[in-house]
């Protein structure tokens, strides 16, 4: 019996396995969880981090690191509110910040790639200097959103949904077919797991990691889009920490820090827990000190398993 | 009961049966050889003495203590030492701080440099070795490494020391040192246990034997006076194997490769050669010699700065291995850990890596062709796997070099294909099967470049022999020219001895 429990908890769905249960756990033990009301809450606070999970799982796949898409998603949005302003179309605004985020993307991208400068140094570089854009161009202020057809981004439903919750299940979506049936997924694992074999093996690895930054830019351009119109303004210290708790969801869904592998269904589940954590601590009035250990600690726990997965399984 | 004894010693491995109740003694003051293909269950019952992996059941008895560890730092303490392939040592320390580290002579915690210098001397003088304790280990070549290595054996009393394939990087030269050191250990009535494909090294070193096939026991010789060769090969396969090299006569037809005046970084002196179409060409030289660095320049490896490529007639760029491949030059590289697999990743994924394109529409992958490409390869070249899922780390040696052939040879259109010392720290059964294959392929009118360090080797299967020398190529045998002595002479620089190159 507990040989069996064992092989379920620590084997290749182990994760999804534990979520499921302790899903059904809280929404019998906590009132008010099991709403369409919260479900839907808890579904939009986890857009940002969702979203910008599945290109920061592809960085950690080919064993590199994104500190900067807090303050990219933070400057995009920025950018998506003056400029449509500015201009007086949202499609302008919204198509020039999401160009904003791929070209930092693209930036950190070359520099990593083509000059071998560390991804962690790289992005802790344009991290900063991107923050320092966005509080520049509106001198630190919040930005107010001036046409109401922005805000209705967030606001409009599909089906009963928010479209932000469509957005991040069809980012879902798509990036998992990226990672697992694509060359451009099985190059970033390879890659991953040995870069100069899959180089000598015919993979333009430069290339490669080149579009996995700019597609995390592009992603934290939607991001930062969703974000503006949710809180109607760019803020330019909106998204601080937010590199953190994305890399937590992406450690917790089994994406190995070392590369070579990562699954979509995994990082779903690390975004939902932590998503979930909140959530419950909130319905249960704790108080918000105490959700950083709270998180922390699942964190750890979630690597903890993951070791002891590897090493029953005599991994490396 | 011997000294050291490995009683019903078993280990499964996810799909492997790596070790099945085996159970062989040692005695005091003998070297004993530890031989059987890859795969056979040498490292893994190596990692069990060496504290690094847990059998599942069975024992192993020293002095008739159990020995109950249940890490590497356990194994220590009791005595048992392994020097594995890939050394440990710390490159930026020196070798006395190499041989102290985790026992420094200290006050308050400031290291006694003078006490430190002492110690670590007496030991080495004692051991006959001789090196400058005070050199970063960086500096050292890989055969003084080694001897570091054993150093260190000698400073924490060991009483076991295993050594596993310690000869695969040395000089002949540097090989000699080793044996040397062996024998004065043997003398002190160590227990050695030595891992080696070779079987000169073994014949010259060992005083018993045990053969292990496919995780068991196949043979255990407790004196090597009267055994043969054939028969610890013939134990090692399972099969009676005559002729290793199975060379059988080809035509040469028109040129397919062309090098002329190639040179990069790692290569000064431009090289000129070329491969015909259905011709195994093969590159000897000593380790250092250049034959790596050039086959890297043919295949877009590293840049080279002048010289050019020619394939069938056309002219190729090779500025990358991406290029290379799709002129159709591939190349399996010696260093297979590092350069070769890719870890993490299954043995179908490590297939398709380059060839997928042939198959993706917009860069999507065809699942079904995939399967089928892993499966086809799996099957002809006789990988050994439960599964094509399966992590390609798991595999041994030669399985690992199979898939990494089954890669290129699944693409389309492969015109060269230049091998790197193809059956380093591969058995002999998959040696021959790999030699096969490459014949089958010459005759299909591929052009074939095999590097290898084994004269016998280039001797046994190649149709010409091209002899590098301090990076230029020195000399070109056709076969009815081919001579161990001309060969060597080519090989050895005129004035530097062998040694001062290879290392």
């Amino acid at each position: 019996m507990t040989g069996q429990l064992k092989k379920i908890v620590l084997g290749e769905q182990g994760l999804v396995v534990i979520f499921i249960v302790a899903f059904a756990l809280v929404s019998l033990l906590v009132p008010n969880f099991l709403t369409d009301r919260n479900m839907l809450g808890l579904l939009q606070s986890v857009v940002t981090v969702g979203i910008v999970a599945c290109t920061m799982m592809f960085c950690l796949a080919a064993r590199d690191f994104d500190l900067s898409v807090g303050s990219i998603v933070a400057f995009a949005g920025m950018v998506a509110v003056m400029a449509s302003n500015a201009s007086g179309s949202i499609l302008l605004g919204l198509l020039a910040a999401i160009a904003c985020g791929t070209f930092v993307g693209f930036i950190n991208g070359v520099v990593i790639a083509k000059f071998r400068i560390n991804a962690l140094i790289t992005t802790l570089a344009t991290m900063q200097i991107v923050r320092g854009l966005a509080l520049i161009s509106s001198d630190g202020r919040a930005v107010g959103i001036n046409s109401p057809d922005f805000y209705q981004l967030a606001l409009s439903k599909l089906l009963g949904i928010p479209t932000p919750i469509w957005v991040l299940a069809i980012l879902f979506g798509i990036f998992g077919f990226v990672l697992n049936r694509t060359v451009f997924g099985k190059n970033t694992l390879a890659i991953g797991g040995n870069p100069e074999a899959s180089r000598l093996a015919g993979v333009n690895v430069d290339r490669t990691r080149i579009w996995i930054f700019a597609l995390q830019g592009f992603v934290c351009g939607i991001a930062g889009i969703l974000l503006a119109s949710r809180i109607t303004s760019g803020q330019p210290n909106a998204a601080v920490g937010l590199e953190l708790s994305v890399i937590s969801a992406c450690v917790l869904g089994g994406v190995s820090l070392a590369g070579g592998r990562a699954a979509m269904s995994g990082v779903i589940v690390g975004v939902l827990i932590m998503g979930i954590a909140e959530n419950v601590m909130n319905l249960l009035n704790i108080a918000a000190f105490y959700q950083y250990i709270v998180r922390g600690v699942i964190l750890l726990l979630a690597v903890l398993l993951d070791n002891l997965r590897s090493s029953a399984f005599g991994r490396r | 009961m011997s000294f050291l004894e490995f009683s019903n010693v078993t280990k499964t491995y996810p799909g492997v049966r790596a070790l099945s109740d085996v159970s062989f003694g040692v005695e005091k003051g003998a070297v004993h050889g530890l031989m059987g293909e890859n795969g056979a269950g040498k490292s893994t019952l190596i990692k069990i003495l060496s504290g690094d992996q847990h059998a599942d059941t069975g024992e192993i008895t020293i002095d008739g203590k159990v020995q109950a560890y249940t890490s590497t730092r356990d194994a220590f303490d009791n005595g048992v030492i392994v020097i594995h392939q890939e050394l440990q040592l710390v490159p930026e320390l020196t070798v006395a701080e190499n041989l102290s580290l985790g026992r420094f002579p200290a006050s308050a915690g400031v290291i006694a440099r003078g006490r430190m210098l002492e110690d670590v001397g007496a030991k080495l003088k004692s051991a006959g070795i001789d090196i400058d304790m005070r050199r970063k280990v960086k500096t050292l070549s890989i055969g003084e490494r080694q001897m570091v290595e054993i150093a260190k054996a000698i400073m924490l009393d060991a009483r076991v020391i295993a050594l596993d394939e310690p000869t695969s990087s040395l000089s002949s030269r540097e090989s000699e040192i080793l044996f040397a050191l062996i024998d004065r250990l043997r003398g002190e009535g160590k227990v050695i246990i030595y891992v080696s494909h070779r079987l000169d090294e073994v014949f010259r070193l060992c005083d018993s034997l045990t053969v292990l096939r496919d995780g068991k026991l196949a043979a255990h010789h407790q004196s090597l006076k009267d055994v043969t060769r054939d028969q610890i090969v013939a134990e090692m396969v399972g099969r009676e194997i005559s002729d290793i090299w199975g060379f059988r006569p080809r035509k040469a037809r028109e040129a397919r490769l062309k090098v002329d005046n190639l040179s990069g970084a790692r290569l000064r002196t431009p090289a000129s050669f070329e491969a015909r179409a259905g011709e195994i060409v093969g590159f000897f030289g000593l380790i250092g010699a250049g034959r790596s660095e050039l086959m890297r320049l043919v295949f877009g490896a590293d840049p080279r700065s002048g010289g050019t490529i020619t394939v069938d007639g056309k002219t190729i760029a090779a500025a990358s291995p991406h290029d290379a491949i799709r002129a159709g030059i591939v190349l399996c590289s010696e260093d297979r850990k590092h350069d070769g697999i890719i870890q993490g990743r299954s043995i179908e994924e490590n297939i398709n890596i380059s060839s997928r394109r042939h198959h993706t529409r917009f860069g999507v992958l065809n699942r079904a062709s995939e399967i089928a490409t892993a499966e086809t390869f799996i099957k002809k070249l006789k990988v050994r796997t439960p599964s094509r899922k399966q992590d390609i780390v798991n595999l041994s040696g030669g399985n690992q070099q199979k898939v990494i052939l089954g890669r290129w040879l699944s693409e389309q259109d492969i015109r060269v294909l230049i091998v790197d010392e193809p059956t380093r720290g591969i058995d002999i059964g998959a040696k021959s099967e790999i030699y096969e294959l490459l014949y089958q392929l010459a005759e299909e009118g591929m052009a074939i470049v095999v590097v290898s360090s084994e004269l016998p080797e280039v001797m046994g299967i190649c149709d010409r022999i091209l002899v590098m020398c301090g990076g230029r190529i020195s000399a070109e045998l056709a076969r009815d020219q081919f001579a161990e002595k001309a060969i060597l002479a080519a090989a050895l620089p005129d004035k530097k001895t062998p040694d001062a190159i290879a290392s």
